[in-house]
C-alpha cells in the first residue's frame, strides 16, 4: 500500500523533524546545557516515521532509550519534548523522566523505556486492552537489536502469537547493541528469522527507506487490526552516533560510519519525492525551513520554562 | 454475615469486583479451569469465561507486563503469580515499570493493578518457594503493599487493591488460606494503610504481619497467663504504612515487640523499629525487640522448616525480655 501525496509529504517533514531536533539536542549535549544523557536517533529517521505514519491516537506505541525519533513520529509535541530534555517543569513529564521517559498517552505514546527489553510485556498488555474493548487499534512495540536477545522480548513475542493479540514488532537492527556487534550478540542475521519460532510473519526491510517501512509495517498492522495477529518487520539500519552522546565509538570504523551516511535516508527519500512529482526542490527546502524554525521555537520554550521546584519532588509518588 | 475461609474470602472479592465492574479481570498461570495454584480463582473461569479469566503461558515478565500495559491503558487487572518467589524473574516489569510509570512521566499514567501472590513457609516446600519478600517491595516507592491476615480483611482488602488507582501488591500466606472467620456477603472495603488493633492490651505492643498476627495472638494468651497484658497491632499494610496506630499503642504500652516471618535482616520490622525509634524513643522503657525468620534461605526438612518459622515462644521470649 503506497501512502498518498499528502502522508509522503507528513512522512518527509516528520524526518526532518527528528534530524532537527536530535541534530540541536547533539549540539546542546555538547556545550554541557542537557543534563543526563542522551541517545540520538539520527540515521534511523526512516524507521520511525515510516512505522508511525498512518496510525490515528487510538493506536499505541511502546518506545526504548532512543525514543526521541518514535515519539516525534507518533506525534509529540516538539516544545514538550524539548523542554522535558532540558529539565523544565513545562516538559512533558515536569522533568520527572527526561530524555528516556516521555510519554504522552493522548497520543498513544505509552512511554520511551530506559530498560532494554522493557517495552514488550507492556505493549501485550496495551493490546491486550484494545482487544478486550473490542476496538480496532493496534500497537506498535519498538525494540533493539539488543532488546531482541532479552527473555521480555521473546516472552512477547511468544504471548502476542498465542493470544493473537493486535501488535507489530518493529524491531530497530543499528547492528550494535552499545559496544557488542550483532555478529557477538546472535547467531542469526535477520533478527527477522525468530518470528517463525512464534508462527508469525517475519520480514526484513531496508530500514533507511522509509517507504519500505511504511509499507512492511502497513502491511502488519493491516493484519492485526483485522484480529490476524502480530508480526515481526526488521529494519536494517544504522545509529550515526555512539549508543549515548561522548560514546567515543572505538568499537565501530570510520568506514563503516561513512558507509551508512551515504545511504542517508533522507536524501534517498528526497529523490523519490522530486522524482515522483510529489514535492519540487524549492519544496523540500521550505519545509526544511519551515521545521528548523519550529525546532528553533521549541529550544526558546524550553530555555524559558522555569526549571522544578523541589516542593513537586514527591508528587505523582502515587495517584 | 457468615464463616468463610480466607480463600473463599479472596475468591468471594474478585467475584463480586468482576461482576461489579467489566474492566476488571484475571491473569495468571493456571487461573483458569484449573482454578489457580491454591484455588483462589476456582469457578470464576465457568463465570465469566476465559476473556476475562486469562491462563498465561509460565512467562512471568509476561503476567506482570501485560498486567502493567492494559492498567495504563484503561483496564484494572488482577495479575496472580503462583509463588512470591517467581516476582525475581519478573522484578522489572513491577518496580521499574509499573510502580515508576506514574511519577516519570509526570503524573499522567494510571496503573491500577492488583499483583496477588501467595507467600509463606510451612508447606515444606523449600527454598524457592516458601519466602516472605514484602520487604523487597516495600522499599520501592509508587507500589502499596497489602499483607492481610484474616478472611475478613482478606476480603475488603482485595476489593480496596483493585479498585485503587496505584499497583498494589497484595501478599497472602499460604497457611492462611483454610483459616476460617466471619466475613460479610456483601461487598465491602477494608482502607489500604489502616492498621488494626487485633487484642487491646496495655503492657507491650506485639506488631505483626500476615501469619504471625495468628501467632502472637497465641503468645498474647499465654502472656496473659503470666500476669502481662499484650496488645496486637497488625499493620494490614505495609506500604502506606499506618504509623499513627503503631505509634499510639506504643505511647500506650511503653514497650515494641515486632514479629514477620519475612528475614528479621533489612525486613520490615527494621523499619517498624526505626519509626519507632524515631518518633517515639522517649516512651519506650525498654529495647525494641524484633522477633523474625534467620538470614538463611527457607530449609526443606520438617523440623528445619520449623526451627526457621518463629513461633509463639519465641514471641512470648522476646516480650518477657524486656517485661
Amino acid at each position: 500500500m503506497s501512502p498518498d501525496k499528502k502522508m509522503m509529504v507528513s512522512m518527509y517533514e516528520t524526518m526532518n523533524r527528528i534530524r532537527l531536533f536530535e541534530t540541536k539536542l547533539q549540539e546542546f549535549f555538547a556545550a554541557g546545557r542537557i543534563p543526563g544523557f542522551v541517545h540520538l536517533y539520527l540515521g534511523e529517521e526512516a524507521v520511525a516515521t515510516g512505522a508511525c505514519a498512518g496510525l490515528t491516537n487510538q493506536d499505541k506505541i511502546t518506545s526504548t532509550h532512543r525514543g526521541h525519533g518514535h515519539l516525534l513520529a507518533k506525534g509529540g509535541d516538539l516544545k514538550l519534548m524539548m523542554a522535558e530534555i532540558f529539565g523544565r517543569k513545562d516538559g512533558y513529564c515536569k522533568g520527572k523522566g527526561g530524555s528516556m521517559h516521555i510519554a504522552d498517552f493522548d497520543l498513544g505514546i505509552l512511554g520511551a523505556n530506559g530498560i532494554v527489553g522493557g517495552g514488550g510485556p507492556l505493549a501485550l498488555g496495551a493490546a491486550l486492552a484494545n482487544k478486550y474493548e473490542k476496538t480496532d487499534a493496534v500497537v506498535i512495540c519498538f525494540f533493539g537489536d539488543g532488546a531482541s536477545n532479552q527473555g521480555t522480548t521473546q516472552e512477547s513475542l511468544n504471548m502476542a502469537s498465542a493470544w493473537k493479540l493486535p501488535l507489530v514488532f518493529v524491531n530497530e537492527n543499528n547492528g550494535y547493541g552499545i559496544s557488542c556487534p550483532q555478529c557477538k550478540s546472535m547467531a542469526v542475521t535477520d533478527i527477522a528469522d525468530r518470528a517463525a519460532a512464534y508462527d508469525m510473519p517475519g520480514v526484513v526491510v531496508d530500514g533507511n527507506d522509509v517507504l519500505a517501512v511504511h509499507e512492511a509495517v502497513s502491511e502488519a498492522v493491516k493484519r492485526a487490526r483485522k484480529g490476524e495477529g502480530p508480526s515481526l518487520v526488521e529494519c536494517k539500519t544504522y545509529r550515526w552516533r555512539g549508543h549515548f552522546e561522548g560514546d567515543a565509538c572505538t568499537y565501530r570504523c570510520d568506514e563503516e560510519l561513512k558507509e551508512w551516511m551515504a545511504k542517508d535516508p533522507i536524501p534517498r527519500f528526497e529523490e523519490k519525492l522530486v522524482e515522483s512529482g510529489v514535492l519540487k526542490k524549492k519544496d523540500l527546502k521550505e519545509i526544511k525551513a519551515r521545521i528548523e524554525k519550529e525546532v528553533g521555537e521549541a529550544v526558546e520554550f524550553a530555555e524559558q520554562s522555569p526549571l522544578p521546584e523541589a516542593s513537586a519532588l514527591m508528587d505523582d509518588v502515587y495517584a | 454475615m457468615s464463616k468463610k475461609t480466607y480463600l473463599q474470602a479472596l475468591n468471594e472479592a474478585l467475584r463480586q469486583e468482576m461482576e461489579r465492574d467489566e474492566k476488571v479481570f484475571i491473569i495468571g498461570e493456571d487461573v483458569g479451569q484449573f482454578g489457580g495454584c491454591f484455588g483462589v480463582t476456582q469457578g470464576l473461569f465457568d463465570t465469566f469465561g476465559e476473556g476475562r479469566v486469562m491462563d498465561t503461558p509460565i512467562t512471568e515478565s509476561a503476567i506482570v507486563g501485560t498486567a502493567a500495559g492494559a492498567a495504563a491503558s484503561g483496564l484494572r487487572p488482577v495479575a496472580e503469580l503462583m509463588f512470591v518467589d517467581f516476582i525475581g524473574v519478573s522484578m522489572d516489569q513491577l518496580f521499574n515499570q509499573a510502580a515508576k510509570m506514574r511519577f516519570m512521566f509526570g503524573g499522567k499514567a494510571t496503573v491500577p493493578m492488583t499483583l496477588r501472590m501467595p507467600q509463606g513457609a510451612g508447606i515444606g516446600a523449600a527454598a524457592q518457594h516458601s519466602q516472605s519478600l514484602e520487604a523487597w517491595f516495600m522499599h520501592v516507592p509508587g507500589l502499596k503493599v497489602a499483607i492481610p491476615s484474616t478472611p475478613y480483611d482478606a476480603k475488603g482488602m482485595l476489593i480496596s487493591a483493585i479498585r485503587d488507582e496505584n499497583p498494589v501488591v497484595f501478599l497472602e500466606h499460604k497457611l492462611l488460606y483454610g483459616v476460617d472467620g466471619d466475613v460479610p456477603d456483601e461487598s465491602y472495603t477494608v482502607e489500604l494503610g489502616k492498621a488494626d488493633i487485633k487484642r487491646e492490651g496495655t503492657d507491650v505492643t506485639i506488631v505483626a504481619t500476615s501469619l504471625m498476627v495468628h501467632t502472637a495472638l497465641a503468645a498474647a494468651e499465654k502472656l496473659q497467663a503470666d500476669g502481662i497484658s499484650a496488645e496486637v497491632v497488625d499493620p494490614r499494610c505495609l506500604q502506606p504504612l499506618d504509623k499513627e496506630t503503631i505509634l499510639g499503642s506504643v505511647k500506650k504500652t511503653n514497650a515494641l515487640v515486632v514479629a514477620h516471618e519475612a528475614v528479621g535482616f533489612a525486613g520490615p520490622g527494621a523499619e517498624i523499629a526505626a519509626m519507632v525509634a524515631e518518633e517515639a524513643l522517649d516512651y519506650l522503657d525498654a529495647p525494641i525487640k524484633r522477633v523474625a525468620a534467620p538470614f538463611c534461605p527457607v530449609p526443606f526438612s520438617p523440623p528445619l522448616e520449623q526451627a526457621y518459622i518463629p513461633n509463639e515462644d519465641d514471641i512470648v521470649a522476646a516480650v518477657k525480655s524486656i517485661r
